[in-house]
């Protein structure tokens, strides 16, 4: 969760040795002492502001100084908004604000003192305070020694991450100063790395030891540089970056994995009703992508009938989205595709016309736009394990609920009697039936569950993208070459191939890109039919 | 290429001579090398589907010109045998020759059918949507290659040869029908048909005369016998009465193996067999 | 006429109603007309006498009831008389309609003819779709890329003719090779694409599957702009073709007449394969593959040619699209575009040629008047017309009109 923290730290520019000597060593004498200091009112901090609206950046410099060194609890606040070119004051009246949201033409703006929303304002009615390289640089400086002796952990980790290659000549001594006062270890070994980056810089060999491992790319290119370079320290160098190199790519295969991980789940959700209903009943449904578009929209539309509350509603549209879509399963069972036993190919056809029908109905019923489906916050941000391996919490969310999906439907499958009849008649339809299972109910139910479980595929999908009408048409050509890939009516071989699709297609898309890598999926399972026709495409045994 | 010309110029020659009625009686001359004697063997085959064993180190010879009834309890692999002779199957391990010449291991269904294997399957397999002549047409031995087939038309040779096979076969009311609508014996009869049309070299029957009246059995049982002697047949059929009827070498298959082999009464009269086969088959009569 | 073959080989399926059907066709060929009761009689007795008093010399080998005379007739055989005659006399009647002058009530204005030109383009990728579907069993759901690749190579010999093109696609300049180009593409990718896929007997819904796969697969390839196909815009800005300006009403009766021409060909040449021994191999194929195999024809070339000759002819049908409609784009390699010429074929009645054109026709007119009239309703009806087709008319319009026909038959 610390990521979006570290989002803003790329920003993060060379700066002037002087001015970040003179803000940390003042600001965080001064800071320490602060926090038990009272709230400015509002003229003072008024004041404060005033001091910016200077087109001397020396005397815009000196201002944000004084912000820094002020009592303001909104001083963070201001210094972040100026860095970002957010800090503006109205062009006629003396009121200032701070732009929330500069994507637009018209911006919303809050009152920059009280942080109390204030309409809407533009480029016409804001003066915004502009800043240079220079005077970057010290914001920068000073919102960073700001947090570091001022911020939670989280913000003074990142802090003294944001250090990291930037300690100099003039502020190694107030950093060691921090280093030496900070409780918290994580953040001290953080600054250890900053000042052992800049030891190394000044040729100090056994610091290198403490870089050894460490993944930040700053730390990676100064070492870089100096084993490129012919000083005494060039081989140790080159070996505590060989070593981080390693690491480095052990990491990002790991990153690759998760990403096709979670890409897989996706396939295998969406592929796994389809190898139920295709298993059992030969049917190949092609509105499948449908009923997960449908699991989508109920999603959605829960969400809808409890604002505010995302993390209930998303929780009641797993037994919804399954239930919604199961029920237009079984309503499509009974009404068409009962009636097309046997006849795979016109089966195909008639539940193509279905899946046009159900996305022309959602066009017509909501819109052919599509609906943003907020995530809880649980599901958002990263799970942040080191510099080279951060996890997108929806997409592990994602991965973990595919796997308790197929956990469930394995058992279902293995231990109910449903799943023994399904198992059943899968093997030998004439004989079950002769045995007493009711073909027909096993069918209905099998096929409402097939589409339960898309239901649930849109479910997970709309934490991951827009729903929209199509949805759900992009994923039945994947999901079928996953059945096929796996081995039909195998439950464990549509979660293998579903997983490995992903995979190599998350593996392949960086070196050709996503199309080409679509393509060669798609050879490559073509090809892979050459190799095991028998094994997958005709059924095993003699012919009668 | 000299192969081929050669085999046409008999055909040829064949076509050409007028006292020849029923010319499918008649021995092709194929390339098939039986000069060592067997015109099929098989040798150490096994094969085994999902951990089951279906052949398990057969052995067979089938010589040329002789009429081979195998039998065998269900899942003694009888069917499998016929897959794999035909290419449908491929065994994991063994030999299989046809003559001396073909590995028929090398080779896929279609080679193998031209070489002159046919096939009569357990389930009569017609074309339904065709009629009766055409189901006959298209089996009539030829040129098989597609643009040959494009272009191929039934002449007089050919419709002289359809008619006698339909003769033999009893369905010349039925040539213009559907085989569709035909009666399940009809079918069996049209399927017998389709081999004679194919004028193999060695044929293999599955189960001939199931859902067959005495009468037709008989009738298929003379055809059998006749057919033995130019043509090899090799005949699988659960009823017994039939076998006794046509066999000279009767071959009794257990669990994917050779259990006996020889003359109907020597077979029938091996306690093993009796144990596993003919007892079972008794009691249940 | 007896063995109307659209009537026969609409007779399959479902077991009783085959029976019932295959009685009717029985009456057909009875009820036949001139010159053919005498064998028709001889035929009935023919098992009791000995073959040759059966089949005298001196008749003419038409007469002769075997199946390859069948067939010989049933390529004239009624339905195909009255598909050629329709065919004709529709052009005939909308190219002198067309000459009238613009005052007159009868006139057909350029934008129709042009219209109607778009139609034959359909039906010719219909008889495409259909040679494979209804005689071969192969469902294509990816015959919209044949299409786009012969729209394709017409396409840029027509972008060639305002400005040169540049590296390979240079030669596409000029029109034999751009002709050539247009041919050989599509029947090309499906050399390629069918050896791979039949060879390993990929039949049915996979086959199905896996070619929805690669017209999706080349549609995402088009959109992109290093194919130097014109990206998500697609080719367009045509002017001139063979030295003629495309805007030119002459021009437009022109492409109507060829686009006409090309489905009448097409139509002759499909009817003569589906009557032929081949054809006979097909249908056999698609109804018991294995058996066919076990015959010793190789399935695998059978399908490979039929499905060849079938991506050429959708490569003649973009072909001709293209400068009628003025543009093609990455959205004609849509599989829902595929899987709507498959639903023509299937109103039409799949298994019967003219069935196929029907369908194109029928769907293509729908769609015109009710994407104008009702946008939003189009694909309920699209929709409707798969499921509809699909459970209560598996033979289509034909099988109706064939069931008509076979009930006035027999009541007359």
């Amino acid at each position: 969760m610390t990521s979006m923290v570290m989002d803003k730290g790329p920003r993060l520019y060379r700066r002037s040795i002087a001015i970040l000597l003179a803000c940390l060593l003042t600001a965080c004498g001064v800071c320490v002492g602060q926090n038990a200091m009272a709230a400015i009112d509002e003229p003072e901090a008024r004041a404060l502001l005033e001091a910016l609206d200077t087109n001397d950046f020396q005397a815009k410099g000196e201002a944000a100084q004084a912000i820094a060194e002020s009592s303001a609890e909104q001083k963070t606040r201001w210094l972040q908004a100026l860095l970002d070119g957010r800090l503006g004051k109205q062009r006629r009246g003396e009121n200032f604000y701070i732009v929330t949201d500069d994507s637009g033409r018209e911006w919303p703006i809050i009152d920059a003192i009280t942080f109390e929303d204030a309409g809407t304002g533009s480029r016409r009615t804001l003066d915004i305070f502009r800043i240079n390289n220079n005077l970057r640089g010290q914001l920068q400086g000073l919102i960073a020694s700001l947090t570091l002796s001022d911020g939670d952990e989280a913000s003074r980790l990142a802090a003294a991450q944001r250090l990291v290659g930037e300690v100099d000549a003039a502020s190694v001594d107030s950093v060691r100063a921090n280093r030496d006062q900070e409780e918290s270890p994580t953040v001290r070994h953080q600054l250890d790395v900053a000042l052992a980056l800049y030891a190394v810089e000044q040729g100090d060999a056994e610091a290198l030891e403490t870089l050894r491992g460490n993944l930040d790319t700053r730390v990676r290119n100064t070492l870089a540089d100096i084993a490129a370079g012919d000083s005494a320290l060039a081989a140790r160098a080159q070996s505590v970056l060989d070593g981080i190199e390693s690491k480095r790519a052990w990491y990002d295969r790991a990153q690759t994995l998760f990403f096709g991980l979670s890409a897989g789940s996706i396939l295998v959700l969406a592929a796994i009703g389809l190898a139920i209903t295709f298993g059992v009943m030969g049917v190949i449904n092609m509105a499948h992508g449908e009923l997960i578009m449908i699991g989508a929209y109920t999603t959605w539309l829960i969400q809808q009938a409890l604002p505010g509350q995302p993390g209930l509603a998303l929780l009641l549209s797993i037994p919804g989205g399954f239930l919604v879509a199961a029920a237009f399963g079984v309503v499509i069972e009974r009404t068409v595709i009962r009636f097309l036993k046997g006849r795979p190919l016109e089966t195909l056809l008639a539940t193509f016309g279905l899946s046009l029908i159900l996305q022309q109905l959602v066009r017509t019923l909501f819109s052919p736009l599509n609906r943003r489906v907020t995530s809880p916050d649980w599901l958002q941000g990263a799970w942040q394990i080191n510099e080279a391996l951060s996890l997108t919490l929806n997409r592990l969310g994602v991965l973990i609920f595919c796997l308790a999906v197929f956990a469930a439907l394995w058992a279902l499958m293995r231990y109910t009697r449903l799943g023994l009849e399904v198992r059943a008649v899968t093997q030998n339809r004439a004989m079950a039936r002769a045995m007493g299972v009711r073909a027909t109910r096993v069918d209905m139910l099998t096929f409402g569950l097939g589409a339960g479980v898309a239901g649930l595929a849109g479910v997970a999908l709309s934490q991951l993208t827009n729903v929209g009408p199509n949805l759900g048409q992009g994923y039945i050509v994947d999901s079928f070459l996953v059945v096929v890939f796996g081995g039909v009516g195998n439950l464990w071989g549509t979660l293998v191939a579903g997983m490995s699709l992903g995979v190599i297609n998350q593996i392949l898309q960086p070196w050709v890109g996503a199309v080409l890598a679509k393509i060669l999926v798609l050879i490559g399972v073509i090809l892979f039919i050459q190799k095991r026709p028998q094994g997958i495409f005709a059924p095993k045994g003699r012919v009668s | 290429m000299s192969v081929k010309t050669n085999d046409r110029l008999e055909r040829l020659r064949e076509f050409t001579r007028p006292d020849r009625v029923f010319d499918f009686l008649v021995p092709v001359q194929s390339p098939v090398d039986v000069r060592h004697g067997p015109i099929l063997y098989l040798e150490d085959v096994s094969v085994s589907f999902d951990g089951f064993q279906a052949i398990d180190r057969l052995n067979l010879t089938i010589d040329d010109g002789e009429l081979r009834c195998i039998i065998g309890p269900n899942g003694a692999g009888k069917t499998t045998m016929m897959d794999i002779i035909t290419g449908k199957t491929r065994p994991d391990s063994g030999q299989v020759w046809f003559g001396s010449r073909h590995d028929l291991l090398t080779l896929d269904e279609p080679q193998i059918a031209n070489l002159g294997i046919g096939r009569k399957f357990q389930k009569p397999t017609v074309f339904e949507a065709l009629d009766v002549t055409e189901n006959l047409e298209l089996a009539m031995a030829g040129d098989r290659r597609v643009w040959r087939t494009l272009l191929a038309r039934l002449d007089h040779e050919g419709r002289s040869r359809i008619d006698e096979v339909l003769e033999t076969i009893g369905l010349g009311d039925e040539r213009h029908r559907l085989a569709g609508v035909l009666s399940h014996g009809q079918k069996q009869w049209l399927e017998i048909g389709m081999l004679l049309m194919q004028r193999p070299r060695l044929l293999l029957v599955d189960e001939p005369v199931a859902g067959m009246t005495e009468p037709e059995m008989q009738r298929t049982a003379e055809l059998l016998t006749r057919l033995a002697g130019q043509q090899s047949v090799v005949v699988v059929e659960h009823d017994m009465g039939f076998v006794r009827s046509i066999a000279r070498t009767v071959t009794v298959l257990h669990q994917g193996s050779v259990l006996a082999e020889g003359s109907m009464d020597e077979v029938a009269s091996d306690p093993q067999v009796v144990e596993v086969y003919l007892g079972g088959e008794e009691e249940a009569a | 006429m007896k063995a109307d073959s659209p009537t026969k080989e609409a007779l399959n399926k479902s077991a009783s109603g085959m029976r019932r059907k295959a009685h009717g066709a029985q009456k057909t060929r009875h009820n036949m007309g001139l010159g053919e009761s005498s064998s028709t009689a001889q035929r009935s007795d023919s098992p009791a006498q000995p073959f040759k008093q059966c089949f005298p010399k001196a008749k003419s080998l038409m007469s002769i009831p075997t199946g390859a005379d069948r067939s010989r007739q049933a390529f004239l055989s009624r339905s195909t008389l009255i598909t050629s005659v329709v065919l004709v006399i529709g052009m005939a009647a909308v190219v002198i309609l067309n000459a009238l002058p613009a005052s007159s009530p009868l006139h057909v204005s350029a934008a129709t003819v042009a219209l109607l030109g778009k139609y034959f383009t359909y039906m010719l990728l219909a008889l495409a779709v259909d040679l494979i579907w209804g005689y071969l069993g192969i469902l294509s759901l990816g015959h919209g890329a044949f299409f786009a690749l012969g729209g394709y190579a017409m396409g840029l010999y027509l972008t060639a003719q305002n400005a040169p093109l540049q590296g390979w696609q240079a030669p596409l300049e000029f029109f034999p090779v751009a002709a050539l180009a247009i041919v050989l593409t599509p029947g090309l990718l499906a050399l390629v694409f069918g050896w791979l896929a039949f060879r390993s007997r990929v039949t049915g819904v996979y086959f199905s599957i896996i070619t929805q796969a690669l017209t999706f697969a080349l549609m995402l390839a088009f959109n992109r702009n290093e194919m130097g196909m014109g990206g998500s815009t697609g080719l367009t800005r045509f002017y001139e073709l063979l030295g003629f300006s495309l805007a030119s009403d002459g021009m437009t009766v022109a492409l109507f007449i060829a686009s006409g021409v090309a489905v009448l060909l097409a139509f002759w040449l499909c009817r003569m394969i589906t009557v032929s021994r081949l054809g006979r191999v097909c249908v056999a194929t698609r109804d018991a593959e294995a058996r066919v195999r076990f015959l010793g024809y190789r399935v695998d070339h059978v399908k490979l040619a039929l499905f060849v000759v079938s991506a050429m002819i959708a490569g003649i049908a973009g072909a001709l699209y293209v400068p009628q409609v003025g543009i093609i784009n990455p959205s004609t390699f849509a599989p829902l575009f595929s899987i709507e010429v498959v639903v023509w074929v299937a109103l039409g009645g799949r298994a019967t040629l003219y069935g196929a054109l029907l369908g194109a026709l029928v769907v293509n007119y729908l769609k015109t008047l009710l994407t104008g009239a009702v946008p939003d309703a189009w694909l309920f009806i699209l929709g409707g017309l798969f499921v509809l087709v699909t459970m209560a008319l598996p033979q289509g319009i034909a099988g109706l009109l064939a069931q008509r026909r076979r009930r006035r038959e027999v009541s007359a």
